[in-house]
């Protein structure tokens, strides 16, 4: 199953130039941008583990793509994601963040149904990756 | 971002073309990307091929991109370093000559732009990498053509695993960009096999290697200390192509730098005081820690506080334009180093040699 997760959620997993493309419109606009990993999918998870601090003062998307590289590198079999922050007063938000790595295989989910009180039922959602321990997930960790 | 202007030469048919050699081959999608901003990498430019029947304008490569503005300006404000120059308009040549060949279909290796910059201090390396940076981001090799200077100090941590993620992050910062490390050698310690500095060399070199694109590495220094620093790291020799030496000043040379400062900040020397300054700067000459531009830089701003204090405290009540531009001999004659000279001709007084 496929997981999408932010901006570009719609489209088809960005190339190395796409993402190179959307960054350099991050760092355009004065935008912080920060890389993130994770291997727990569960679309509620937003606190991916960081990928050193977020990368102020850069002015070439090089700089980035080799951090996102070096990323990979390390977690070939995990999510990263890029995100760009926006500091300004009045917005100091992540303004774009999107997947720019996903496991090879990806189980998906399964709902669970708990039978609730006065026959109501309450729903969950199961990331079968999740039945395995913490960086032994996905096949390449 | 400066200008668009890399991505929108365009060729110029006809112009060697062999009379009937067929139709223009002017690309009309060339024709719609003059509009577009400067594309992030040397590798994203497009560029139109060159048939047999289409030639391209030098002169007018060259005019687009402006590159030769960059060097005039080189020209008149640096004073000297003739060799400087010359190697740097070949350079900037070759460039030029690499991207018509690319255009041809001739070569697409990227050349090697790494350099070192060896001279005494205050001969204008720095300012020679910020404008090498403008040229290399006219001709589309750097994508933003900032340029960062460090040192040892900003490369190299103090604590185990403090000095990679320092080197990286200072190498993300210039890229695509210059960056500038001045006394490079102070990076290999010899007698400290535990430096840390060489962690800092190697991941350097990496990147140097690796993303040649992205980043152009300058190093400076001492030409001999820069020399040993090479021997003992062969890769950081042979990833350098370019070597430019920067030769010292001649005493002339200097006093037309001192004129152009003066002539920058809207002061005047009388005649008098330029004879003065002339003396001055030819007994700083000898003494050590010389640092050529830079110290005739500070003999000026020495020669304005003594001016200052002159204008203060002198009791003249009524100053005009003039008095407040001009520059006497006796603001000079007062520099320490005179009366250091005459003092002890022969003996250097060394705790004045700083002084100017």
């Amino acid at each position: 199953m496929h997981i999408t997760q932010g901006t570009f959620s719609y489209l088809p997993p960005l190339t190395d130039d796409q993402i190179r493309a959307q960054i350099q419109y991050s760092l355009d606009n004065g935008w912080a941008v920060s890389v993130e990993f994770t291997d727990d999918p569960h679309p509620r998870n937003f606190l991916w583990e960081m990928w050193g601090l977020p990368m102020f003062d850069m002015k070439d998307p090089a700089a980035i793509l080799l951090e996102v590289n070096r990323c990979r590198e390390a977690y070939p079999g995990r999510y990263v994601r890029v995100n760009a922050y926006d500091s300004r007063l009045h917005r100091q938000t992540t303004a774009l963040s999107f997947i720019v790595q996903r496991p090879a295989e990806e189980p998906g989910f399964r709902l669970d149904r708990q039978e609730s009180h006065d026959r109501s039922i309450r729903y969950t959602l199961h990331p079968y990756a999740t039945e395995r321990p913490e960086g032994e997930r996905y096949p390449r960790g | 971002m400066e200008d668009n202007g890399t991505n929108s030469f365009k060729m110029v048919p006809g112009r060697s073309a062999p009379p009937g050699a067929g139709a223009p081959a002017v690309d009309p999608a060339d024709e719609k990307s003059a509009g577009t901003p400067l594309p992030p990498g040397m590798s994203n430019i497009e560029l139109p091929e060159i048939t047999d029947a289409g030639g391209v304008d030098v002169a007018e490569l060259v005019r687009e991109t402006r590159v030769f503005d960059v060097l005039d300006e080189l020209d008149t404000e640096l004073v000297g370093l003739a060799p400087v120059k010359t190697r740097i308009r070949e350079i900037a040549s070759l460039l030029i000559v690499d991207m018509m060949r690319r255009r041809a279909g001739l070569d697409s290796e990227r050349p090697t732009l790494h350099m070192s910059f060896t001279g005494s201090p205050g001969t204008g390396k720095t300012t020679v990498a910020l404008r090498m940076a403008t040229v290399l981001h006219r001709l589309g090799y750097l994508a933003k053509g900032h340029l960062v200077a460090v040192t040892r100090d900003d490369l190299v941590g103090q604590y185990i695993g403090h000095t990679a993620p320092k080197t990286r992050e200072v190498l993300k910062r210039a890229m695509g960009g210059v960056l500038f490390i001045d006394e490079a050698y102070y990076l290999y310690r010899q007698e400290n096999e535990r430096d840390y500095g060489q962690e800092s060399i190697e991941i350097l070199l990496q990147v140097m290697e690796n993303q040649r694109q992205d980043i152009v590495v300058v190093l400076a220094g001492y030409k001999d200390r820069m020399e040993t620093f090479f021997q003992s790291n062969p890769g950081m020799g042979s990833r350098i192509a370019h070597h430019i030496d920067f030769p010292d000043y001649t005493l002339d040379e200097l006093m037309a730098i001192a004129k152009l400062m003066l002539q920058q900040q809207r002061y005047d020397l009388s005649p008098e005081a330029e004879q003065a300054f002339h003396e001055l700067i030819e007994i700083r000459m000898t003494r050590p820690r010389f640092a050529n531009a830079r110290s005739v830089r500070n003999a000026l701003e020495r020669a304005r506080l003594r001016q200052a204090g002159r204008l203060v405290s002198g009791g003249q009540g009524f100053l005009t334009k003039d008095d407040l531009m001009r520059i006497e001999a006796a603001d000079i004659r007062k520099s320490s180093l005179f009366k250091a000279d005459a003092e002890a001709a022969g003996t250097p007084a060394s705790e004045n040699a700083h002084t100017g």
